[in-house]
């Protein structure tokens, strides 16, 4: 089943059951049960080394993890990585900004799983690369070098090779982690706008619970490698499961599209 | 997260020429000043062909007897089928082209395109610029092997190690296989925390311990110190066709299998999990990378001895001039290493006539200011 066809069936984009994944040994996820619909967008969040990242790579395919994982209604370990990339799009944290690339060559390279192995790509290719640069308003950039871009301009690039690449499905991983807050702003509006226009799953992770509230749809919260909460931003950011699973002394506040979380010094011990 | 220096100019000879009036259909007016993807461009093309028909023409006039140039242009067409000019040379001048000097210049071609290519390549699967066929451990390994050949074999008796034209690239390549995977994983080339100043040290170790097997089989077998260090400083001089048929099947192999593979690696550039989840396999490329550019580095080493700095001058050059898209470096290497070569060959056998530098030296010492010079804009990339 194609992913546009399992989203009209009203299928979930993500299907995750019981995922334990062990890096080197070491258990980061332990049975971590997720769905996420198609169309929705959904952001995990959770303390350092809780294992929001490794979800993500585990997900996008990055990690061995057979069977756990359901993309639109098929297994994702059954899906050759071609095809996959078709489906799944990722925008790491701090994606590798190659020297001397120019910004059009690096979002051509969103096309390289519709490039036949060891060919060149098409005009076709180059011509779908130019709708995304219009689209993220990057044509003015299209001939700079990607290394001289700032933070906020190189985000948007980075979306762009992951558009390219067709994908229904979105993970970012904290897309706003390296940018100012005007800049984060100016990027998740920019995802969500696709997100409506394109029919896009959006999940991500993320370390601004405020900001994370304000967009996300539904919210998951790792602890320890599993599921200790999810549901709507007001469910999730609560000041008693951001104090037990964060040891934050925090304040929540009702805000006109969430719930904001404000950071309060704690009470000096006497 | 890496940075280069000026783009400016870079950036000018990328995109300097692009397409006028390319036909296509009504679109915003945005889009029509597009520009075409990095590619190689026909000029540096025609630049690189004519940078080695230069070098074959200079290397076979130039000598103890100069010939014409336009003599030996004539005489080169001949031996296209089917072309019949007077080139004004006597018969022994016309053997001197064909059979002397012809095979050493292809040769040197050859190798120099070898090395040139592999360097570029090791550079791509590294994510390294300052990876080289050298610096890695990968020529010391096939020298340690060649030597083992040699000394063991028993050739060195003979004064000559025409005598073994199979298992010289195959003992070669196995020692360069050997070198490389040494190399790899000491210094943690597999691992997440790889750093590229680790890479080379790791080859730095790897070559000295292989230099030191080399030298101890040397004074074991002494009587084949003289062939063995004849060989080891590059042996264009006594080059014949036997040769190039040698060195031309590995070397075709190497290159297809190198320059099919040069849009992936612009892809390995941007890291490993972003070439997986784009749907490649980069270990599976790497492997297959890594055995290709070893067996150019064991056929040019087998073939010639050992010729230093060629894989980190050329393709950093062809890197500053043309582009950094593998889809330019690499073709690019080839043409321009091969036409390197040759010329410095020219210059070996002339510099000091009628005695010849060894070609080795000559590269070593162009070579060793310009990795200054690489040090410099690799600078950041490697702290």
């Amino acid at each position: 089943m194609s992913p546009e066809q399992a989203a009209a069936a009203g299928g979930p984009a993500v299907e995750v059951r019981g995922l334990h994944v062990s890096l080197d040994g070491t258990p980061i996820l332990t049975g971590v049960d997720l769905t996420i619909a198609a169309g929705e967008w959904v952001t995990v969040i959770g303390p350092n080394g809780a294992g929001k990242s490794t979800l993500l790579r585990a997900i996008g395919g990055l990690l061995p993890a057979p069977e756990a994982i359901t993309l639109f209604g098929t297994p994702s370990a059954a899906l050759r990585r071609r095809d996959r990339a078709r489906v799944v799009a990722t925008v790491a944290q701090s994606p590798i900004v190659p020297p001397g690339m120019s910004v059009l060559d690096y979002v051509l390279l969103g096309r390289t799983p519709y490039i036949p192995p060891l060919g060149r790509e098409s005009a076709a290719d180059v011509d779908a690369v130019h709708e995304v640069l219009h689209r993220l308003d990057l044509v003015g950039f299209h001939r700079r070098e990607l290394a001289t871009l700032s933070g906020g301009e190189r985000q948007r690039v980075f979306l762009a090779r992951a558009l390219a690449q067709g994908a229904t499905l979105l993970l970012l991983d904290e897309p706003t982690s390296a940018l100012d807050i005007g800049h984060q702003q100016e990027v998740l509006e920019l995802v969500d706008q696709l997100r409506r226009e394109s029919g896009l799953t959006v999940l991500a992770t993320m370390h601004d619970l405020s900001l994370a509230g304000e967009y996300a749809d539904r919210m998951v919260m790792l602890a320890d490698g599993r599921v200790v909460a999810s549901g709507t931003p007001h469910e999730v950011l609560t000041e008693h499961l951001l104090a037990t699973h964060y040891r934050a002394s925090i304040r929540v506040v009702p805000g006109a599209h969430g719930p904001l979380v404000v950071p309060v010094r704690p009470r000096p011990t006497p | 997260m890496t940075t280069t220096p000026p783009p400016s100019r870079r950036a000018g000879l990328r995109f300097g020429t692009r397409p006028a009036g390319r036909p296509s259909e009504p679109r915003p007016a945005e889009l029509q000043s597009r520009s075409r993807p990095a590619g190689l461009r026909k000029r540096w093309l025609v630049a690189g062909a004519v940078a080695v028909l230069v070098a074959l023409v200079a290397g076979v006039s130039l000598g103890p007897v100069s010939l014409p140039p336009g003599s030996v242009a004539a005489e080169l067409l001949n031996l296209i089928p089917g072309v019949h000019l007077d080139s004004g040379l006597s018969e022994r001048e016309a053997a001197i082209v064909t059979e002397l000097r012809l095979p050493r210049v292809v040769l040197g071609l050859l190798v120099g395109g070898l090395l040139a290519l592999a360097g570029g390549c090791y550079q791509g699967v590294f994510r390294n610029p300052l990876a080289d066929p050298y610096l890695l451990g990968v020529a010391a390994g096939a020298g340690l092997a060649v030597t083992a050949v040699i000394a063991l074999g028993g050739a060195g008796r003979e004064g000559s190690i025409s005598g073994l034209p199979l298992t010289i690239p195959l003992a070669a390549f196995a020692g360069s296989l050997l070198a490389v995977t040494m190399t790899y994983v000491l210094g943690g080339a597999g691992g997440r925390s790889r750093s590229p100043a680790m890479l080379i040290l790791a080859g730095v170790a790897v070559s000295a311990f292989l230099s030191a097997g080399q030298t101890y089989l040397l004074q074991r077998h002494a009587d084949s110190i003289q062939p063995v260090y004849s060989w080891l400083l590059g042996r264009l001089a006594t080059a014949g066709w036997h040769d190039v048929l040698l060195v031309l099947p590995y070397a075709a192999l190497t290159t297809v299998v190198v320059l099919l593979h040069r849009r992936e690696l612009d892809v390995l550039a941007v890291g490993d999990d972003e070439a997986r989840s784009l749907g490649l396999h980069p270990q599976r490329t790497r492997y297959l990378l890594i055995a290709a550019a070893s067996l150019g580095t064991a056929a040019a080493v087998s073939a010639t001895g050992l010729i230093g700095f060629v894989g980190i001058i050329v393709p950093h050059t062809v890197r500053l001039l043309a582009g950094s898209s593998y889809r330019v470096i690499l073709p690019l290497s080839l043409l321009f290493g091969g036409a390197f070569l040759a010329l410095t060959d020219v210059v070996a056998r002339t510099a000091a006539a009628p005695a010849e530098v060894p070609i080795g030296v000559v590269t070593a010492l162009l070579g060793g200011p310009f990795f200054v010079l690489v040090l410099r804009t690799a600078r950041r990339v490697l702290t």
